[in-house]
């Protein structure tokens, strides 16, 4: 039925989707040479760029609404041996749901930080970086193959790498750079490797995603290659998304620029990750349950012990950062769950960006009127900030999962698929996750928006720049939710499906338990925090306060067990090494041939040509090698080549005799 | 056959000895006119190669084109048999471009002590030299046009190095005619072992093709192949470097001019890896086959040892170098696997380590040029503040090297890792997924070695003691020597088939032609 509808509706703009990729890119180059001499600094190219990928974006998704199908091309880029690799788009209801996040969030971005980075000395660069970061994002959504996606991959990551280091005056903010590139990189060889296994699995005949899908559903490759690839990627999503155990370079990536962690560190790249798992789908689900299972455990694992952290922060972007993090997660224990899991994870991933974005822009208008990024020294800005408080406000609930907010939509159905896939464990989790969302949600509102102002600038509402994107995005976390809404058809899930598009049941009683679970943490946080307490109340829990504070003590783990010994003790061995052992041997070698030197000469003087004056010789020998290499030594030319011709004509000898 | 056709390869090549002679005889007070004869003839050289490249048949074509092969030292059955193939082109071209920047770098930077008559001959030597290795079809022609980079090479370091200079050049000759000899003495097994009795005259070859096509048929015995592929091999992976010949390397660069350098790292390292994929592989398949395992071995090693070793440099010099030592150790990971791809990978890394490590070698002397240190603790961090275009470019340089795919690092070293998945039929495929892994290890800690090198030497603020300096951002003599670097690394990154589209077929045909082609 759907490709009958397909073909009724025909390819439409699906055909230009590379265009909305290729946009970013022009004007990436277009500010970079001339963004200076325009008036305001170049924004202007970027915002058109992907203002126009926006709307054609709409178009696109028009083409799904309509009930159109799948649409595929590609040319051929280049050739390595028997293997081709192409340059091509795959446009799916998935890609256009990615393509308006994507556009979406970054045009708002864009916007809000004509305002947000005004006076910023390297403005220009800031949205050349933006660009380049949106068209890279774009190219993994609409790649139809694993080396392209893999450039637009790498490309966010070092996107990421210079905005979070934007400020790079300061030590802590390119200390932060590094260690976001490093640590997803660690996740990324491992999800190199996992493509290598895919397109050896195909004979190396291609590394197109649709094809090696449709091996993988038709049991075409070995199983054994199959597990063994989906753990590999599996590596990157761990990297890139931000999941236990590489989760924590996402938090320090709050370096960056506020509205950089909007779009890059909560909306669009680490959601990236998630995107990745559900393109290659069809490899996950048939491999062995092992491999879901093992998704699944991480999602558990990294959506508490992320909450947990959202809950001592003090800097309001860390509470996102964790919060994002935690968020993923969601996405990443759904994915687990195989088929039942698929549209309700890339849901709550459609939901997230907007909210998540809107709190993350909310955050950067109070910082920038505060001019700190403390909760401690905000307080009171509900009055004095009205539009940000109210935009805030529905963010935060629709990240607490509260009716009718596109949160609580997207919550609710990857509480009901757990609960169809009989994974009652992962729906305790899910739930218990909610409930220290919600807290640490209110904790946050309460500390920023209620009682007195703490602080010491004089805080005022933002520029239209920057209130209008939140207003958008408000809406948007306003109405999105609907459309995943079983009683309203949930047109989302029939853009967006693997398989076949399945009826969106509404399960009642989770939806009531989960606004319950909501509700109790909201209230909980609250009560805890509305007398706006001195000091921490969560200090009277000790040692695990403690634990918390010290974020697991991963980080040091990671510093002080890995990188330092590596970096400091480990390197400075191979450089002995080489200057000890290595060059050793041959300065040994060379004070050998030395000795050897010595003796032809003797020889040389004595009976050959006694009238050749030595004298000063013997002095030198004392020198090392260093004296021994000074200029006019010709005997220790000769002595070397005539050893070494020895030695040759001894080999030829033996060659040629045998 | 036109005339062209047969000597516009020897036109190239002996362009620069043309060049070398002309300068030999200007009065050396007419500096400008010396530097720009240089431009000159560089460039006529290079304009020659790019017509080359743009004769050169791309399509279906696997053999030699551009060939001449005649009498040459009749006595011993040495031949001037010169030609090209997908496999010399790209290589052949990069060193009359790099050349000729480093001559236009030259109209402005000659270093101490001067003297640039002798440099700009030297080097216009050298440049003969690089470029004959990789034409000659003969292995005397080969070992002479090898042996003739040693010697300009010696005395540019020796005269026109820094502190450790004497050294340094010593150790670099020294060490190359130690692997030269062996390599030589296996010519010579070659040699003597040959038989073409079907070709008049002569029972022997010095001739490479013919060498190749009776090596590649089992004229060689198994016993004889082993023997003689470990001399060939040390003298080119003492050329190369491989780990753990190459600690010659890190020496002759940081103590030769920045010139020296680039094209030391560009074109010269590159003769060795080229060795091994012309005359090694071809001849002695049988050799090649049983010490692949070893050779990946080094290769892997040299990969992690290499990235461990730029962690602990102080002089940034120093660092680029070791980082020449572990991007050529996926080179040698490629050429090891015994694949189509691995071995495409290996000539893209030349290619792509040529244009990038030149490059960052560039960008080392210009600062050097400017603070007249190269440690990294007294530079101090702020250049961005201090010379941001250069600083830029020099991050630009050095993302490119840690492999950032779009860029010209990634493909050759990615490619080599997916032949290291699934090396030749034969080969042991756990062992090689080991090397695979261990580069992949490689690849995280190159980013960090270049990430941190970036931290301290571009980022944070201007040390006071900078400040009082006026240092001048790009220089026109700059822009004009990088910009095709730069875009090359740009263009190669995004359109990687104009390397793997010109070596295919001649990477296909050299290893189907020995039976170990997958």
């Amino acid at each position: 039925m759907v490709a009958e509808a397909a073909a009724a509706v025909g390819p439409g703009l699906t055909r230009y989707a590379w265009v909305v990729a290729v946009l970013p890119f022009v004007s990436a180059p277009l500010i970079l040479f001339f963004g200076r001499r325009t008036p305001g600094r170049g924004w202007i190219y970027g915002v058109a760029s992907v203002g126009a990928g926006f709307v054609l974006s709409l178009g696109i998704l028009w083409h799904f609404v309509q009930g159109g199908g799948p649409t595929a091309s590609s040319v051929s880029w280049f050739q390595v041996g028997p293997f081709t690799v192409e340059l091509g788009q795959y446009v799916d209801g998935l890609t256009a749901v990615m393509f308006i996040v994507v556009t979406g969030v970054s045009l708002c971005v864009h916007v809000y930080s004509i305002g947000y980075m005004h006076g910023d000395a390297r403005f220009t660069w800031f949205y050349v970086v933006l660009s380049l970061f949106t068209g890279a994002m774009l190219d993994v959504v609409v790649s139809d193959n694993l080396f392209q996606l893999l450039v637009g991959w790498e490309v966010m990551g070092v996107c990421s790498y210079l905005l979070i280091g934007h400020w790079w005056e300061e030590k802590v903010n390119s200390d932060a750079a590094i260690k976001a590139f490093i640590t997803t990189r660690t996740g990324d060889v491992p999800f190199l490797f996992g493509i290598f296994a895919l397109v050896f699995a195909t004979g190396f005949t291609t590394s197109n995603i649709q094809q090696i899908g449709e091996m993988s559903a038709a049991g075409e490759m070995s199983s054994a290659l199959m597990i063994g690839a989906a753990l590999l990627l599996f590596g990157g999503t761990i990297g890139k998304s931000a999941q236990f155990p590489l989760y924590v370079w996402l938090p320090d990536a709050m370096a960056g620029p506020t509205p950089v962690s909007a779009l890059i560190h909560a909306a669009t790249m680490v959601a990236a990750g998630v995107y990745m798992v559900a393109r290659l789908f069809e490899v996950f689900i048939h491999a062995d349950p092992l491999v879901l299972t093992v998704v699944s455990v991480i999602g558990a694992i990294t959506l508490l012990l992320a909450a947990f952290l959202a809950l001592v922060q003090d800097d309001i972007k860390r509470v996102l950062a964790y919060s994002t993090i935690s968020q993923l997660a969601y996405m990443v224990a759904a994915l687990g769950l195989g088929e039942a899991g698929y549209a309700p994870a890339m849901f709550h991933l459609f939901t997230h960006a907007f909210f998540k974005a809107l709190l993350f822009l909310g955050a950067g208008s109070v910082i920038h009127a505060v001019h700190s990024n403390y909760m401690s020294d905000m307080g009171g800005l509900r009055t004095s900030m009205r539009t940000t408080y109210v935009t805030y406000v529905i963010g935060s609930l629709a990240l607490a999962g509260i009716f009718p907010l596109s949160g609580f939509f997207s919550k609710d159905e990857l509480l009901v698929a757990a609960y169809h896939d009989k994974t009652y464990w992962l729906l305790i989790v899910l739930l218990l996750g909610a409930v220290i969302t919600a807290f640490y949600t209110m904790r946050m509102l309460v500390l920023t928006f209620g009682g007195e102002y703490r602080g010491h600038e004089h805080p005022h509402e933002s520029p239209r720049s920057m209130t209008g994107p939140l207003v958008a995005l408000a809406a948007a976390t306003v109405f999105v939710g609907w459309l995943g809404f079983g009683p309203t058809n949930a047109p989302f899930f029939d853009w967006v499906f693997i398989g076949h598009p399945e009826d969106v049941s509404f399960v009642a009683w989770i939806a009531i338990v989960s606004t319950i679970a909501a509700v109790g943490g909201l209230a909980l946080g609250y009560v805890t925090y509305v007398k706006q307490p001195a000091r921490e109340p969560l200090t009277r829990l000790g040692p695990v306060y403690t634990l918390l504070e010290n974020k697991y003590y991963l980080d040091d783990f990671y510093l002080n067990g890995i990188v330092y010994p590596i970096r400091d003790r480990l390197s400075a061995g191979v450089n002995w090494f080489n200057r000890s052992i290595l060059d050793g041997i041959v300065h040994l070698f060379a004070l050998t041939t030395r000795g050897l030197a010595a003796v032809v000469n003797l020889f040389d003087r004595g009976v050959i040509d006694g009238v050749v004056n030595g004298a000063g010789e013997g002095a030198e020998e004392a020198g090392g090698f260093l004296r021994y290499v000074q200029s006019g030594n010709v005997q220790g030319y000769a002595a070397i080549l005539l050893g070494l011709g020895i030695i040759g004509v001894i080999v030829v000898a033996i060659i040629y005799v045998k | 056959m036109s005339g062209w056709d047969k000597s516009a390869i020897t036109i190239a090549t002996f362009l620069p000895v043309a060049g070398a002679v002309v300068i030999a005889v200007m009065p050396k007070e007419k500096d400008r006119l010396i530097r720009w004869l240089g431009v000159l003839f560089t460039g006529a050289a290079m304009v020659v190669a790019i017509a080359i490249a743009i004769g050169f048949d791309y399509g279906g074509h696997s053999g030699l084109q551009f060939e001449l092969d005649t009498s040459w030292i009749s006595a011993i059955g040495a031949r001037y048999h010169v030609g090209i193939d997908g496999i010399s082109l790209p290589l052949y071209v990069l060193t009359f471009v790099l050349t000729f920047l480093c001559a236009i770098y030259t109209t402005r930077y000659v270093p101490e002590p001067g003297r640039t008559k002798a440099f700009l001959g030297l080097m216009l030597l050298l440049e003969t030299g690089m470029a004959g290795t990789f034409i000659a079809f003969d292995l005397v022609l080969f070992f002479v046009f090898w042996e003739l980079v040693l010697v300009p090479m010696y005395f540019l370091i020796g005269i026109w190095g820094s502190a450790n200079r004497e050294y340094a050049s010593i150790k670099f000759f020294l060490y190359t005619v130690f692997g030269s000899v062996f390599m030589l003495l296996g010519f010579l097994g070659m040699y003597f072992r040959s038989d073409i009795s079907n070709a008049p005259g002569l029972q022997h070859s010095f001739d490479i093709v013919q060498l190749q096509a009776f090596g590649g048929a089992g004229g060689f015995s198994h016993g004889f192949q082993l023997v003689v592929f470990a001399a060939v091999a040390l003298g080119f992976a003492v050329k190369v470097p491989m780990w753990p010949f190459h600690t010659w390397l890190p020496d002759a660069h940081t103590e030769a001019p920045t010139i020296g350098s680039v094209l030391l790292a560009g074109i010269m390292l590159k003769m060795g890896t080229y060795g091994f994929i012309r005359i090694a592989l071809p001849v002695l398949p049988y050799g090649a086959q049983k010490f692949a395992p070893w050779i990946g071995l080094l290769a892997a090693i040299a990969i992690v040892y290499a990235a461990l070793a730029c962690l602990a440099q102080k002089d940034l010099k120093r660092l680029i170098a070791f980082s020449s030592v572990g991007h050529m150790g996926f080179v040698m990971l490629g050429i090891a696997t015994l694949t189509t791809i691995g071995i495409q990978a290996a000539i893209f890394g030349m290619v792509a380590h040529g244009v990038i490590t030149g490059m960052l070698f560039f960008c080392v002397g210009s600062i050097y040029d400017r603070y007249h240190t190269r440690e990294i603790a007294d530079i101090g961090g702020g250049m961005m503040q201090n010379v941001p275009k250069l600083a830029g470019i020099f991050a630009f340089v050095s993302i490119a090297s840690l492999g950032l795919p779009g860029l010209a690092g990634f493909w050759g070293e990615v490619m080599a890792l997916l032949s290291s998945f699934n090396p030749a039929s034969g080969q042991n495929v756990g062992l090689f997924r080991g090397f695979m892994v261990a580069g992949g290890i490689g690849t995280i800690l190159t980013a960090g070695y270049f990430l941190w090198m970036l931290q301290r030497v571009n980022l944070g603020v201007l040390p006071e003691r900078w400040k009082e300096h006026r240092f001048s951002d790009m220089l026109a003599v700059e822009w004009w020597a990088w910009m095709p670097l730069l875009v090359g690394i740009l263009v190669l990154g995004l359109y990687p088939k104009i390397v793997f589209g010109t070596s295919s077929e001649a990477v296909t045909a050299l290893l189907h032609a020995v039976g170990v082609g997958g």
